[in-house]
């Protein structure tokens, strides 16, 4: 069967117009994120210093020099946030990345080989019904605070939602013709699983993984604000938001520019999830 | 269906004993010694002595996770290391406000979510349900501290209409407790509202396209009788399941609102304890708060064959 002789395939022309309009959800997020993302990267071109502090101006309006104010150390509330972004994204796209990774070689080995898997799953219906924010709590307090220790606090939670999501599918498929036809075939083992089941698995995981990059934001912001998470010397969101609640009446700035950057990001992810969903899984589109 | 509560009882149990393994692993497997940690950087070698000596850290794993288990199972949950007294009594002390705040929120927050997410649903594709539903995904982005802060300030502090922060225990006057309990319910309850909504629209939509309810209509059942009696029922059971995994949300929220809100319950009682790293302390809510959850979600699987009689274990 030679090149030439197979039929071309005719692929259908990219409108860009036609995909925002039937994607409006995942372009606004999508968007939004980019933005964020590119304020990150660009940090020290866009803001100034976000530790340097001014006790003579402390607790400023914004104002011209200021954009968003400055809060009780004098410090400028625009570059804050701005810096702010860093943590956040990174957090929320490692531990995305990571408990995908490790959730679905879990899933994929506990969803295959029936004898791991009751032990596996009985582990993993422990670790869920310990509610994320205080796994995350009694992980950071038992180290030393750093950016690390909370990515990985907030991983261990996620995971056995991925292995779940995983072993499901990998259920759904293994029974199916074309896998028992690879098996009969002697494909080794290793070859069925990466081969032949784990692609299944990518639609939902893609989902999934914005949403747990949302709630990973999430909760690195709770764990800074309730002092259990990121150093409060680097500039976090949550770390923005518990220096500042003593000054709630007198500079709502400095509450208000972190708590809305964060608020738009977790829904700019969450808007990329929902479009992502619908996109990929056309049984629940328009529904949910 | 005796033989499924049996199991179901079964499978509870093996979930908390996995719950408690972890939650005793934890001090275990965390790099360094435990009784250092617990201490903090500045303790003397005199002190760490003390603490392990205190907890029995130098038995081996076993032989300490038996005899901690054995006193968890005597509803002794150990001793806080800072001031000495058990950490059940410190938890009885804090239990009115965190179950005030958590019940009013559960009940709230199910009523409204369940209202909206049917109206969505009926009202499919119009305005309403566009609105009810944008409303819904950003009440479930905005985080639970920024929402308590802007109602603070527009409600305590702009406007005047209600306290700042505190809590008013019941037997002082149930109005005070309840001014007290408007904004810290109204933040706890948003994201858990947004997320049982979602769900309901979708469980409705569900219901709604099947024969039964042409069949109802065409019969003029009136609407409301037609939602609530035919679709709802019907739609309940991912409804339910959905009301009892929030109750995570709520359990996490917790601990965030009464921080916002200088709420003296359970919550603060885990966040005053990381400051100080009293460890039994948050060893023992982590403990409590997992229980209640497994519970809940317990009685949760049970009610499905109260709400759907077709569902035979």
């Amino acid at each position: 069967m030679s090149v030439a002789t197979a039929p071309a395939r005719s692929v259908p022309r990219f409108h860009p117009w036609r995909f925002v309009r039937r994607n409006p959800t995942l372009v606004a997020g999508a968007v939004i994120l980019i933005l964020m993302a590119l304020l990150a990267v660009f940090a020290p071109l866009i803001a100034g210093d976000p530790i340097r502090m001014q006790p003579a101006q402390r607790l400023r309006p914004p104002s011209a020099v200021n954009w968003l104010g400055t809060d009780s150390l004098g410090r400028d509330v625009f570059a804050r946030t701005v810096y702010g972004a860093r943590v956040s994204l990174m957090v929320g796209l490692t531990v995305a990345f990571l408990s995908v990774g490790i959730g679905l070689m879990i899933g994929l080995l506990a969803g295959f080989f029936r004898t791991a898997d009751t032990i596996v799953m009985r582990f993993m219906d422990g670790l869920m019904a310990i509610p994320a924010i205080l796994l995350a709590i009694a992980l950071v307090s038992l180290t030393r605070a750093s950016v690390t220790t909370v990515i990985v606090a907030i991983m261990i939670p996620e995971i056995p939602r991925v292995v779940r999501l995983v072993r499901s599918v990998v259920l759904s498929v293994r029974e199916a013709p074309y896998v028992e036809a690879a098996v009969a075939g002697g494909a080794p083992t290793w070859k069925i699983l990466l081969r032949h089941i784990m692609p299944s698995t990518f639609p939902p995981l893609i989902v999934q993984a914005t949403y747990i990059c949302a709630s990973a934001i999430l909760i690195e912001a709770s764990l800074s604000f309730l002092g259990a998470g990121t150093p409060p010397d680097i500039p976090t969101w949550g770390n923005m938001v518990a220096s500042s609640r003593l000054f709630l009446s007198r500079a709502p700035w400095t509450i208000f520019a972190p708590g809305l950057a964060l608020a738009l990001v977790v829904l700019a992810v969450n808007l990329v999830g929902d479009g992502l969903r619908d996109r990929l899984d056309p049984r629940l589109t328009r529904r949910m | 269906m005796l033989a499924y509560v049996i199991r179901r009882l079964f499978s509870t149990l093996l979930v908390m004993t996995m719950v408690a393994v972890f939650v005793f692993l934890l001090l275990h497997l965390s790099p360094g010694d435990p009784a250092a940690i617990i201490a903090g950087d500045n303790a003397t070698p005199e002190a760490i002595d003390g603490i392990r000596l205190k907890l029995g850290l130098s038995d081996p794993l076993p032989v300490q996770f038996v005899r901690w288990i054995g006193h968890v199972l005597q509803g002794d949950l150990g001793v806080s290391i800072f001031s000495n007294e058990p950490v059940l009594k410190l938890v009885g002390q804090r239990l009115e406000p965190t179950l005030s705040l958590a019940l009013t929120t559960l009940v709230v927050a199910v009523t409204l979510a369940i209202s909206f997410g049917v109206l969505a649903a009926w009202k499919a594709g119009t305005w309403i349900d566009r609105v009810l539903m944008v409303i819904s995904v950003v009440g479930f982005s905005v985080p639970t501290f920024v929402v308590g802060y802007l109602l603070i300030y527009l409600f305590a502090i702009e406007l005047r209409w209600l306290p700042v922060q505190g809590y008013t225990p019941m037997n002082e006057g149930l109005d005070g407790w309840a001014r007290n309990l408007v904004l810290p319910s109204m933040a706890l309850g948003l994201a858990y509202i947004a997320l049982i909504a979602r769900i309901t629209r979708a469980s409705m939509l569900d219901v709604l396209s099947e024969d039964y309810i042409r069949t109802a209509k065409a019969k003029g059942v009136a609407d409301e009788s037609m939602l609530l009696k035919h679709a709802l029922k019907n739609a309940g059971v991912p409804i339910v399941t959905i009301i009892g995994i929030g109750v995570a949300l709520l359990i996490s929220g917790v601990v965030i609102t009464e921080t916002v809100f200088n709420i003296p319950g359970i919550g603060r009682l885990v966040v005053d304890a990381i400051a100080k790293r009293d460890y039994p302390i948050i060893q023992g809510v982590i403990l409590i708060f997992s229980g209640v959850y497994v519970l809940v979600n317990l009685l949760v699987d049970l009610t499905y064959t109260i709400i759907d009689p077709r569902i035979r274990y």
